[in-house]
Parts: structure tokens; sequence; C-alpha cells
């Protein structure tokens, strides 16, 4: 590839998305885009790249850059986010939240829906205590095409088998031919709908849980720390964000502090969450 | 090192599941219906069993209730591994004391997802 059509493709994908493309990252380019090309009857990725540049095409943009983001996902990813989310935040919650009786849950990055799902299926598992709550749980993601996987909430063999314990397949799924349909008791408490995390957050309202995993990586300093405070805007004071294992806010900003002694796990700076989860 | 008992009557099956426990550090011991499994209990008992339904001479249900059934053991953990992936057939194996449930075809990342899910990892 062409240094400048790099340079084109990189320019637009780090203003679309934030998504941070090094010139090491070329073949990923290539074995992505160019099945999109021919879907596009393009022959080539230089033709592609041609064609974006000429046209400024909305809805080729689009592809493009659902294309070039990474939508990997399975159930309880991880496991601790998740063994952190019942033990600790949920019963700080319960005793917090215990007249209003509301929960906001956000999943920044639900690709296809895995991780919300997951909550989910947490919060069933205690419905005796939930049930007379409003809980709501938002899952939003950059590419609107794993959001229709995720509002589906159908999953292949492979995919109920990552992460899902098989008392939990046979409790919340049931199978549908070769596919496995989450319970519409869970879905219907998940909601999803397409969000730019670079995008205005006004209109999302106060959360008390944010899930952020796995999407700073692809972005540059500046950006990790404008998403990063303007989340610390949508959170309440005593709430957590939950990051992917290989990030952290050291060194980028001041608005949230890690919870010592358990990875992943963040709160506001200047918040008092800690005692609350038993953790401080 | 923990032991696993590989209950396969497919010879490439019990290999590709040597090879993947191996490298997550298992010791491995094999067989190749559910009788011989039972006689390999009853020699060196395993801390865990990835069992195969459909053998000859006795199946993989046959051999976990049977294996259930017996006093005066410390019960391994059994995981089933096979290509019946319907839901009744997996109540039915939960139901007669399975652990955990892998659907065939399996490759490392599931075998590791649910050996990690029974606490083995």
């Amino acid at each position: 590839m062409k240094t400048e059509d790099f340079e084109f493709l990189a320019g637009m994908l780090k203003e679309r998305s934030g998504l941070m493309l090094t010139p090491d990252k070329v073949y990923l380019l290539e074995s992505r885009l160019t099945p999109l090309a021919r879907k596009r009857g393009l022959d080539t990725l230089d033709a592609l790249v041609q064609k974006l540049r000429l046209s400024r095409e909305e809805s080729l943009i689009r592809d493009v850059t659902e294309a070039m983001t990474t939508n990997e996902s399975f159930f309880f990813r991880d496991n601790t986010p998740f063994d952190l989310f019942k033990n600790h935040v949920l019963p700080a919650m319960e005793k917090s939240r215990t007249s209003q009786k509301r929960l906001r849950i956000w999943c920044a990055a639900a690709s296809t829906g895995q991780e919300p799902y997951s909550l989910a299926i947490l919060l069933r598992e205690n419905w005796i205590k939930w049930q007379n709550w409003n809980i709501e749980i938002v899952g939003t993601d950059i590419c609107t095409q794993v959001l229709e996987k995720a509002k589906a909430g159908t999953y292949s063999q492979f995919e109920v088998q990552r992460g899902l314990p098989i008392q939990m397949l046979i409790k919340y799924f049931r199978q549908e031919g070769d596919q496995w349909r989450i319970s519409d008791d869970i879905r219907r408490m998940v909601s999803f709908r397409p969000f730019n995390l670079l995008s205005n957050f006004i209109g999302m309202g106060t959360f008390d849980v944010i899930y952020c995993r796995n999407v700073l990586i692809y972005f540059d300093q500046p950006t990790k720390k404008d998403v990063l405070e303007r989340m610390r805007k949508c959170l309440a004071p005593d709430g957590t964000v939950f990051l992917g294992a290989a990030e952290t806010v050291l060194g980028i900003t001041e608005a949230f502090r890690p919870v010592r002694g358990q990875r992943g796990m963040y709160v506001p700076s200047d918040g008092t969450a800690e005692k609350l989860m038993g953790l401080g | 090192m923990k032991l696993c008992l590989v209950v396969d009557d497919s010879k490439v099956i019990r290999k590709v599941a040597r090879r993947i426990l191996e490298e997550l550090n298992f010791e491995i011991d094999e067989a190749v219906d559910g009788q011989d499994a039972l006689d390999a209990c009853e020699r060196n008992l395993p801390d865990v069993v990835l069992l195969d339904w459909n053998m000859p001479v006795m199946d993989g249900l046959e051999f976990l209730k049977a294996l259930r059934a017996r006093d005066g053991i410390e019960q391994p953990v059994v995981v089933f591994c096979t290509t019946e992936n319907d839901m009744a057939h997996i109540r039915t194996a939960i139901e007669a004391g399975a652990n955990e449930y892998i659907m065939k075809p399996f490759d490392r990342e599931i075998i590791e997802a649910k050996f990690s899910q029974v606490g083995l990892l």
C-alpha cells in the first residue's frame, strides 16, 4: 500500500472513530478492507481508497470504519470485572440506592452484546433482590452491524461456549437451529444504540456503573483523556468504571483513581465508592 | 500436576485433547470407552474427566452414573465433550452429575474457558 494511501485511511479512521492505526498495522487494513472492496464491486484496495478520496461517500466511510474496529467479545470476559460487579458493586448499590431503587449501567463498547447480557444475567441470578428496581442497562457501540446481532441476542455454538457456564446456558438460552438465543427476560433488560465515544455525552444521563473495556487502547493519549473526563461527568460520584486489563487511567487523567488491588476497576478521584464497596 | 482422564473412542480426538491439556499443565491418562474409563479411575483416580458421550461397550452417560454412584471416593470433576449439542442431552448430563459440557468441535480456548469455570485453572 502506498504511504499516502495509508495516511489517508489512518487519518480518516482517527477522525471518525478515534482509532489509531500505526504503519505496522497495514496488514489489518489489507485483510479487512479487501473483502469490503470486493463487496462494493471494486477490484482492489487501491480502487477503494480512490473512491473514498473522490466521493467521500458517507455509507462507504461508515463501512470502512466498522470493518476496522475490533468486535471480538465473549460472555463474562476476563471474569474479574463481573466478580467485582456481583460481589462489591451490587451490594454497595443495593444499600446506597435503596430509596430510589434505580440503577443505570452503561456498556460503552458493547459489541455483539455479551458484556451487557452477562451483567443482566448476574442481576437475574439474584432477581428476588432486584425485581422491584428500575434497572437500565445501555449497550452502545460505534458499529451498527454488531448492534444488530446484539439486539437479536443469537449466538453460535462457539460463542456460547466461550465464558458462559453451562448452567447459565440451560437457564437463559434456548436453541434455535444451530444458534442459541438469549431469553426474552434477559433481552428486555438491555437496550442497544449506536454511539460514537468521540461525540457529545450530553443526553446520556448519569450512570452508576460504566464498562468501557478494550476500546481506549485504540485511542491516542489526548483522546483517552478526553473520553475518560467526559465519562466522569456522566458517572455518579460513588460510581465505578471498568476498563480493560491492558488499560489504565494512570498518567492519563486525574479524574479517576484505580481501586487498590482490583485490576481494571476505577472510581472518581474525589469519591468514596471504595468504602461503600468494602474495598477501602 | 493435576491428572485429566481423556475418554473418547476416537484416537484423533484423544490426541488433540491431550495436546491442549498438556499445554495447560495437566498430566494425561486415556480411556477408549466408559468401562475402560472406570478401570482407569480404579487404578488412578483423576482430578477431572473429559468425557465423550457415544462410545462402544459403555457410553459416557453410563460411565458418569456409575462413577457418581460410587461411595467413599473423592469425586472427580466431569466435563462432557460430545457432538450431542441439544438442550435435552445437556440437561440429562448435568442432572446425572456432569460439572460442565463442551459441544464439539472444540478448541483450546473452549477447553480453557470451561476448565477455568469449574476451578481447574
